[in-house]
């Protein structure tokens, strides 16, 4: 799901990069107002995380490959800002040392996985958990969902910036320019391998890694997420 | 910074370690082709103009594709190679979460 420089016209990555600005700058601001000192450990735990999950790559049936991010985790543990700070942070990183990502590209790459995921992610778990407890079967089912929609949201959004290229972009010989497959090729094999594979796991991982986190460590899974809500630790 | 969160550490410690089960998966993800992967396609066959004028926007990625340069014809090798990224990034992503944690209020 990482785009590779190329494969988004300039005037669709820049853009895509504009638009991230303002989206870091509200997020370094929620995140100064409302997370603890004590909870920056966690958030950097939580991005190193996020960077880790992204390495491992699922082998899809038919050549391709695809991974889970973690991101909807981060959401629910730390709410979607301090998420969108976190895996902002892993992504641009794989974009500079590992050429995982485009450099150009790290706005639409960030738009998909840094904001689309976690708030996607975030919202659908607080609505299908409700009151339950984090840790309840509830809670737990909610936390698979959540990593479901939250991935393939992100994937769809991935597929509609690729193949949108195709439909906007042509060279006078009426050859692609830059993502040089159709918007209906882009989306059904994204959303395939998504929707089939990489969902599930994380749905999986978002679920397992809630239930490791609330045993282990009760206090990071209030009713609020830490992030949000000042008194967390007065009635723990 | 380690030790009120200790369990969490070691369950980022064991990912780390158990990274290289990522490089089973050989295939290059959906949209993530390099040139030779577009040429040799039969959906594709060509390099794009804007692609080929773009693609190597960036030249300074010191382990690209997680690996180390000239460390990739052996498993092992790669698996190194694999670890060692994961160690570098994860440290480069502590190092700008406990930098930017700094203007977090007490």
């Amino acid at each position: 799901m990482h785009i590779p420089d190329g494969y988004l016209a300039p005037q669709t990555a820049i853009p895509l990069l504009a638009v991230m600005v303002p989206a870091w700058s509200v997020a370094v601001k929620k995140v100064q107002q409302t997370m603890k000192k004590k909870e920056v450990p966690v958030l950097a735990v939580g991005a190193a995380f996020s960077f880790t999950i992204m390495m491992f790559n699922l082998p899809v049936p038919g050549g391709s490959s695809a991974h889970a991010v973690g991101a909807v985790l981060l959401a629910i543990l730390l709410g979607p800002w301090a998420a969108c700070l976190g895996v902002s942070t892993a992504l641009i990183i794989q974009a500079m040392v590992f050429s995982d990502g485009g450099i150009l590209a790290i706005g639409a790459n960030c738009l998909n996985i840094a904001v689309i995921m976690p708030f996607v992610g975030y919202y659908i778990y607080r609505l299908i958990k409700g009151k339950a407890s984090a840790v309840s079967g509830r809670g737990i089912a909610a936390a698979f969902i959540a990593g479901y929609f939250g991935l393939c949201l992100a994937a769809l959004s991935t597929a509609l910036m690729f193949g949108s290229q195709y439909e906007w972009f042509k060279a006078a010989d009426g050859t692609p320019l830059y993502f040089p497959l159709s918007l209906k090729v882009a989306v059904s094999a994204m959303m395939a391998e998504h929707l089939l594979l990489a969902g599930p796991v994380e749905g999986i991982v978002t679920a397992l890694g809630l239930t490791f986190v609330g045993r282990t460590y009760p206090e990071l899974i209030g009713d609020e997420p830490v992030a949000l809500d000042q008194e967390v630790n007065s009635y723990v | 910074m380690f030790k009120r969160y200790a369990k969490l550490w070691w369950a980022l410690g064991a990912l780390i370690i158990l990274c290289p089960l990522g490089l089973i998966a050989t295939g290059t993800a959906f949209g993530e082709w390099g040139l030779d992967e577009l040429i040799q396609s039969d959906e594709v066959g060509f390099i794009p103009q804007g692609l080929a004028k773009f693609g190597d926007f960036w030249q300074h990625a010191v382990l690209p594709d997680y690996s180390i340069p000239g460390m990739t014809s052996t498993f092992t090798q790669s698996a190194l190679g694999y670890i060692l990224s994961a160690v570098v990034g994860v440290g480069l992503v502590l190092l700008i979460i406990t930098l930017l944690g700094k203007i977090v209020k007490e």
